[in-house]
């Protein structure tokens, strides 16, 4: 296949975003930009897992933050029960793993073969449902406040990696090899593997068959492949590894509540990224992940000031108040959704293909 | 087994659902005055309910739209109503009925008023680009609700509303030991008159005659040359304007209202029509009154369930009846 100029320019940005996460420690060296590089891998993983679903089989799920939350939650759970140790880190993910596993079988099989409208309205109820649940049960998940643990030692910032001869900690281009960044990289190892593993699904035959479910499911049935056989399993699968994305995003942010792993909020979020970025590529995520969470933390600093310098037009300064910062998504989502539904990476792809 | 389901069949199906439900609940409660009281509760509750699902369920009928925004409708009807109440606290507070009433029918033509205008908005600025294309309908009307969100936080603010209620709905009947809300009648009543309108419009005008026959096979309808585009705007509008309605009512059952009202709505709502089966009034009603009976019988015999209880009604009905109990569309 001849490169157009628009896979060219989205190959190298794919590039170049892997390059920065992957040296983010040693190229920004505060604390708040690691914590950008790291949500940015986990929110691209959830996304590209996402994306499986309603990018590449046009199934609508508003259950994928409740599957995030579970990993999330098992991994807790376990880690504040058992004390810090990979045994009781394991034990959670793989419970997390099996929640959702079972949860989402369940949901697959009641209602996915029902229209897809239907199936949208039932994982909203069910995900309620489950916040619900999150905050009731406060002896285990600590309700509202969440719950605070800690994580295997290698992780805790006061670790030495490497110690030089006077025991201190030993430093490569000024970062110090410290338990932080060692924590950093297992983020996005994990986050990488699982993003090639979606990657290579989606190329394989399964994934054909899955865009073959999208494009016209009628056929694809009469071809002789099972659409709700594979509806469910691909569910299985996108469940699962967000559930795996939730254990790792507890592992890094050594804290799990509603809002940081079950907020519908969340699910808002996976929305906008999947769409900004383009729903059925999985380069899509990335730039969707990036772009979203970047805005996340630095728009609303440039909110502020805006409506700081706006102070005294009504209305105007409210709505461009930091907290506001939805809104203005909103509006640039149902614009990308009427005049580029393909996203930003779907479009670009297209670019040049024409001519 | 036959014999019995076609007797249950003649005596009204499906429709005995309420019936039973109540039945049970007699009979697991034990005191006919709490029962009375959580009945009436119910039965307003979903009452309401209907008045917001309704809306809903017809516009997903008609026209194959389903609109994930529809509880910005509930919402943004709750707090206009509540605003106005509160511009007039004076009328309400006065003695006299008349201005206290006058007040409270101004709020929910106020309301409804609003519910038209948002609607007209919502059906041909937002909707209207994305008829029969699902997957974009879901997110666009997803990205227009997160956007009437922050337009009621921007202009009411976070913090909760207390709305004011006319004296005159104040208080309780107590008949014998049995303690009556009136504000519940007053919300029971309107409903019912509601669906009794509802149902003449649609089964006793010409309009409702090319609604039906629009749900039923659209096509047909345009190839009459009737403009159907047009019936699509006045429905949606009016589905709008009963859910601003239903938002009105609810806060002042609630009393005090929050701008998270609409998402805690929405579920619900959701939860009323695919129990109902979508497209169809009476099917709405009957969701509405299941699982607002449901949700005030459970939240009487065991307060912890009451949370989960809609979802497990849900998922038994689906399990029995795959598409809702009185599906209109096929």
């Amino acid at each position: 296949m001849k490169q157009t100029f628009g896979t060219i320019a989205v190959k190298t940005t794919m590039l170049i975003i892997a390059a920065l996460l992957l040296f983010a420690p040693f190229l920004f060296q505060d604390i708040r930009a690691l914590e950008v590089a790291a949500r940015i891998c986990i929110f691209i993983v959830l996304v590209a897992s996402y994306d499986l679903l309603i990018g590449y089989t046009g199934i609508v799920s508003f259950a994928h933050t409740m599957f995030f939350g579970f990993g999330a939650y098992g991994a807790a759970i376990a880690l504040k029960q058992m004390g810090p140790g990979w045994d009781a880190l394991a034990l959670g993910t793989v419970a997390g793993v099996l929640v959702s596993l079972v949860v989402a079988a369940a949901i697959g099989l009641i209602s996915l073969r029902v229209k897809a409208i239907f199936f949208a309205m039932i994982t909203l109820a069910t995900a309620s449902v489950a916040l619900v649940l999150a905050s009731q049960l406060s002896q285990l998940t600590g309700g509202e406040d969440g719950i605070t643990y800690r994580t295997p030692d290698i992780f805790k910032t006061a670790t030495k990696l490497m110690v030089d001869d006077d025991g201190k900690v030993v430093r490569w281009f000024g970062v110090k090899l410290n338990g932080k960044l060692a924590a950093y990289y297992f983020v996005f190892a994990t986050s990488l593997t699982l993003f090639l593993v979606l990657l290579r699904i989606t190329v394989s035959p399964l994934g054909t068959v899955l865009k073959a479910i999208r494009e016209n499911e009628m056929r694809a049935e009469a071809m002789g492949y099972r659409v709700v056989a594979y509806r469910t399993f691909v569910f299985c699968l996108a469940a699962v590894v967000a559930s795996l994305a939730g254990s790792v995003y507890a592992v890094w942010l050594k804290y799990t509540g509603p809002d940081t792993a079950l907020s519908f909020n969340i699910m808002i979020d996976i929305l906008l990224m999947v769409v900004i970025g383009g729903m059925g590529t999985m380069w899509g995520a990335v730039v969707g992940a990036v772009l979203m969470v970047m805005a996340q933390y630095y728009l609303r600093d440039l909110m502020g000031a805006a409506s700081e310098a706006l102070h005294g037009i009504p209305l105007l300064p409210e709505l461009l108040a930091p907290d506001r910062w939805l809104f203005w998504l909103g509006i640039i989502f149902i614009l990308l959704v009427y005049f580029f539904p393909k996203g930003i990476v779907g479009t670009l792809m297209l670019k040049g293909a024409r001519t | 087994m036959d014999k019995l389901s076609d007797t249950l069949g003649r005596f009204g199906g499906v429709y005995l659902l309420p019936v039973a439900l109540g039945a049970i609940a007699f009979v697991l409660i034990g005191a006919p005055s709490s029962w009375v009281t959580l009945t009436v509760a119910g039965l307003a509750m979903g009452m309401m309910l209907f008045l917001m699902a309704s809306g809903l369920s017809l516009v997903f009928g008609l026209m194959d739209v389903l609109n994930f925004g529809h509880s910005a409708f509930v919402s943004f009807g709750a707090f206009v109503a509540a605003s106005v109440l509160a511009g007039l606290s004076g009328w309400l507070d006065s003695s006299s009925a008349l201005l206290a009433s006058a007040a409270l029918a101004l709020a929910l033509l106020a309301a409804i008023a609003f519910g038209l205008a948002v609607g007209l908005f919502f059906e041909t600025v937002i909707i209207r680009p994305v008829y029969q294309d699902h997957l974009r309908q879901i997110l666009i009307t997803m990205g227009a609700l997160i956007v009437s969100e922050q337009v009621i936080l921007a202009v009411w603010g976070g913090t909760p509303i207390t709305v004011h209620r006319p004296s005159f709905l104040e208080g309780a009947w107590i008949i014998g030991d049995v303690s009556i809300e009136i504000y519940r009648l007053f919300a029971f009543t309107l409903g019912a008159c509601v669906f009794v309108g509802l149902m003449i419009l649609l089964n006793r005008t010409r309009i409702g005659l090319l609604i039906r026959a629009g749900v039923e096979n659209r096509e047909m309808v345009e190839a009459l040359g009737f403009k159907i585009n047009r019936l699509f705007i006045g429905v949606f509008m009016l589905g709008s304007a009963l859910a601003a309605l239903g938002g009105a009512m609810w806060a002042g059952y609630e009393t005090l209202i929050t701008p998270a009202l609409g998402g805690e709505m929405m579920i619900v709502v959701f939860i009323v029509v695919i129990i109902g089966g979508l497209g169809s009034i009476e099917g709405t009603l009957l969701g509405a009154i299941i699982v607002g009976l449901t949700a005030n019988y459970v939240g009487y015999l065991t307060p912890k369930l009451a949370l989960a209880s809609n979802m497990i009604l849900m998922m038994a009905i689906l399990m029995w009846r795959p598409s809702g109990l009185k599906p209109a569309v096929k």
